[in-house]
């Protein structure tokens, strides 16, 4: 078995808006907050859904990092509800509009600062920036594997064998720790908070890292160490020259089938 | 004073030594933007037993193929296959590199742009060249479809970026292109991992390449109500010799396969015709539609968004419609 060594995992989660909260006002081309919910990228729950279920399999210490604003340690404090161990806020001024390049600097940085790491657990995206680009990117700074999709993780003598489920296919893999994986939401089904979790969650001492603490200078991180701009955001529209068929049913699927053989449709 | 970045890069997938349908769009693409550019098209396969693969890739627009050939690359490999694109791209600078934003794509060409401290953008469907600077403009949905956005690497090289299967428009293959194709040797140290590969199964196609390419297509929403009413889509979709394809909804709720599902998260399609059958017109799934010639829309509430996009709209209940189109389209023998 992976040895009895208190398996050390990492799990990155981010907070997101709440789909639930949100509107998209067509006439404005913005977005509506209808309150200002936000919740955990569900993919990141199946994420520290697998790091509690090996915790119990193997022994080992979570710690749960994210990087975002202030009000991202609610989202810290419910993971630690949920069971994990320890939780690091990632938070700076500097780091507001990152891009995933950015992101994977600071999040790299954090986790170097830990006491060591086996395991490194990330969503298979997020709902908002829709990207799955941070976890490969994040391995690559730590400088080990990753393997993306994950939806069936067996243990082995020292390595891991994953079942990755691709959108053509499935591949069986083996491989041998430090890594990281970013799960499907079939991997599992994460657990609710327990109530011994949200006492925690209310007392334990989350710290907050800034560039200071992670030694980054603040041109590496955020908009500034970003190196992609949005440079135009566009409401989408479709033009049709759009006819509304009218009459009755049968009168209305006849004028359709007229005009789709005019086109030479039908 | 540094060598300039030139050329653009096209990462092609393969599926059993042939060549995915997103390589070949993606070449195509390449070669429009590289004309634009002045500069050329690089088609780079990696795999085992791949040497055919090149003369397709020079037939799509490639003016030179960067082949790696060793049986260790006949599955995908994310370790071994970063490390080859990263090598090649250190050592001959490509101005932009493009790949599928397939699952391979997308676990490893992240690496790729970390290792080389660039800008990547995700998902993209549409890529066009600013032509004062050569900027690649990538343009990719946000917040959830409703917005598009455009995007830019400007300061850093190479500009990168993975393009969603079925947006893009292939080109006709010219047979008699020429091109360079060059072997390069597998370096032993691309071939460390700690990554070994047990077993690879690819599920059989069912029918999602069908749908892509179709020239009509009956889309089944969550309005189409009965079992009976999808068997009567089925009948008219055959009788206008249209392919079925579904909403998230019904793909979702198994009533049809996965891979049927038109949209965002699903195929993007491009027939003559499409009709929607109970299909409101979200923005995920009218993105996947709006590149279909005509398009048709039977719902019964008048305030379908699907309206505003449609050439023809019925307001009608598909209960009826159904019926009415099959005594039709029989009718007329
Ligand atoms: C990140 C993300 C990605 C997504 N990706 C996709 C995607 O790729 N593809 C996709 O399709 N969706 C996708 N969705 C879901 C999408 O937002 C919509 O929920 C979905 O497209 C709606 O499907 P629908 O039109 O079938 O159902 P509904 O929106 O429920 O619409 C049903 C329609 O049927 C009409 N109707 C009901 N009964 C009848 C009747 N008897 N006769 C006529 N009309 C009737 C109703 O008026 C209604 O307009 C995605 C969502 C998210 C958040």
């Amino acid at each position: 078995m992976i040895e009895a060594k208190r398996l050390q995992i990492v799990v990155c989660i981010k907070q997101v808006p709440d789909a639930k909260s949100v509107r998209f006002d067509k006439e404005t081309g913005t977005l509506v907050r209808e309150s200002a919910a936000a919740v955990i990228n569900p993919y990141d729950l199946h994420a520290l859904e697998a790091g509690f279920g090996l915790r119990e399999k193997l022994g080992g210490e979570i710690t749960v990092i994210s990087m975002g604003p202030p009000q991202a340690m609610d989202a810290l404090r419910e993971a630690v509800s949920m069971g994990a161990d320890n939780a690091v806020l990632l938070s700076d001024r500097a780091f507001a509009g990152a891009d995933t390049l950015a992101t994977t600097r600071v999040l790299a940085a954090a986790i170097n600062r830990l006491p060591g790491f086996d395991l490194v657990l990330c969503g298979k995206l997020t709902v908002d920036g829709d990207t799955a680009q941070v976890g490969p990117g994040l391995a690559c700074r730590l400088n080990i594997p990753s393997i993306t999709c994950v939806n069936h993780i067996d243990l082995e003598k020292e390595a891991m064998l994953l079942t990755r489920t691709y959108d053509d296919g499935q591949d069986v893999v083996k491989v041998k720790l430090p890594v990281l994986l970013t799960v499907n939401k079939s991997l599992n089904t994460p657990r609710l908070p327990s109530f011994k979790g949200k006492m925690r969650a209310k007392s334990l001492q989350i710290p907050v890292w800034g560039c200071a603490e992670l030694g980054l200078e603040p041109a590496e991180t955020g908009l500034a160490g970003s190196p992609t701009r949005v440079i135009k955001t566009e409401v989408v529209s479709f033009e049709a020259k759009k006819e509304m068929l009218t009459g009755t049913v049968q009168e209305q699927v006849n004028a359709l089938l007229e005009r789709l053989k005019a086109h030479g449709m039908a | 004073m540094t060598q300039k970045n030139t050329g653009i890069w096209v990462w092609c997938e393969t599926h059993e030594n042939a060549m995915t349908s997103v390589s070949r769009e993606l070449l195509s693409e390449a070669s429009r933007l590289a004309l634009k550019r002045g500069t050329v098209t690089c088609a780079l396969i990696f795999g085992s037993d791949i040497a055919l693969l090149a003369k397709e890739a020079v037939s799509f627009g490639a003016d030179r193929v960067y082949l790696v050939d060793h049986p260790a690359l006949s599955s995908f490999n994310d370790d071994i296959f970063t490390a080859i694109l990263t090598d090649l791209a250190r050592q001959y600078r490509p101005e932009i590199i493009l790949a599928g934003a397939t699952d391979r794509g997308l676990a490893f060409i992240p690496r790729v742009a970390t290792s080389l401290e660039t800008g990547l953008t995700a998902n993209c469907i549409g890529l066009d060249i600013r032509e004062e600077d050569g900027v690649l403009l990538q343009t990719r949905p946000a917040w959830e479809g409703n917005l598009m956005a455009t995007i830019v690497c400007a300061e850093q090289k190479p500009q990168m970026a993975t393009v969603r299967p079925g947006v893009l428009k292939v080109s006709e293959p010219d047979h008699l292109r020429q091109g360079e194709v060059i072997s390069v040797e597998c370096n032993q140290e691309w071939l460390t991992t700690n990554i070994e590969i047990i077993s690879s199964s690819r599920s059989i196609n069912t029918g999602s390449s069908n749908l892509a390419e179709a020239e009509a297509v009956v889309c089944i929403g969550r309005g189409i109500g009965s079992g009976k009413n999808l068997e009567m889509a089925k009948e008219v979709a055959a009788l206008l010799h249209a392919e079925i394809g579904a909403t998230r909804p019904i793909t979702d709720e198994g009533l049809l396969d996965k891979a049927l599902q038109i949209g965002q998260t699903g195929v993007n399609i491009t027939p003559r015709l499409y009709i929607g059958f109970g299909v409101s017109g979200a923005m995920p799934h009218v993105i996947g539609i709006k590149n279909a010639e005509v398009i048709v829309a039977v719902n019964k509430d008048p305030k379908a968004p699907i309206f505003e996009m449609s050439t023809y709209g019925l307001v009608a209940d598909v209960n009826e419609v159904l019926p009415a189109m099959l005594k039709a389209l029989k009718g007329e023998g």
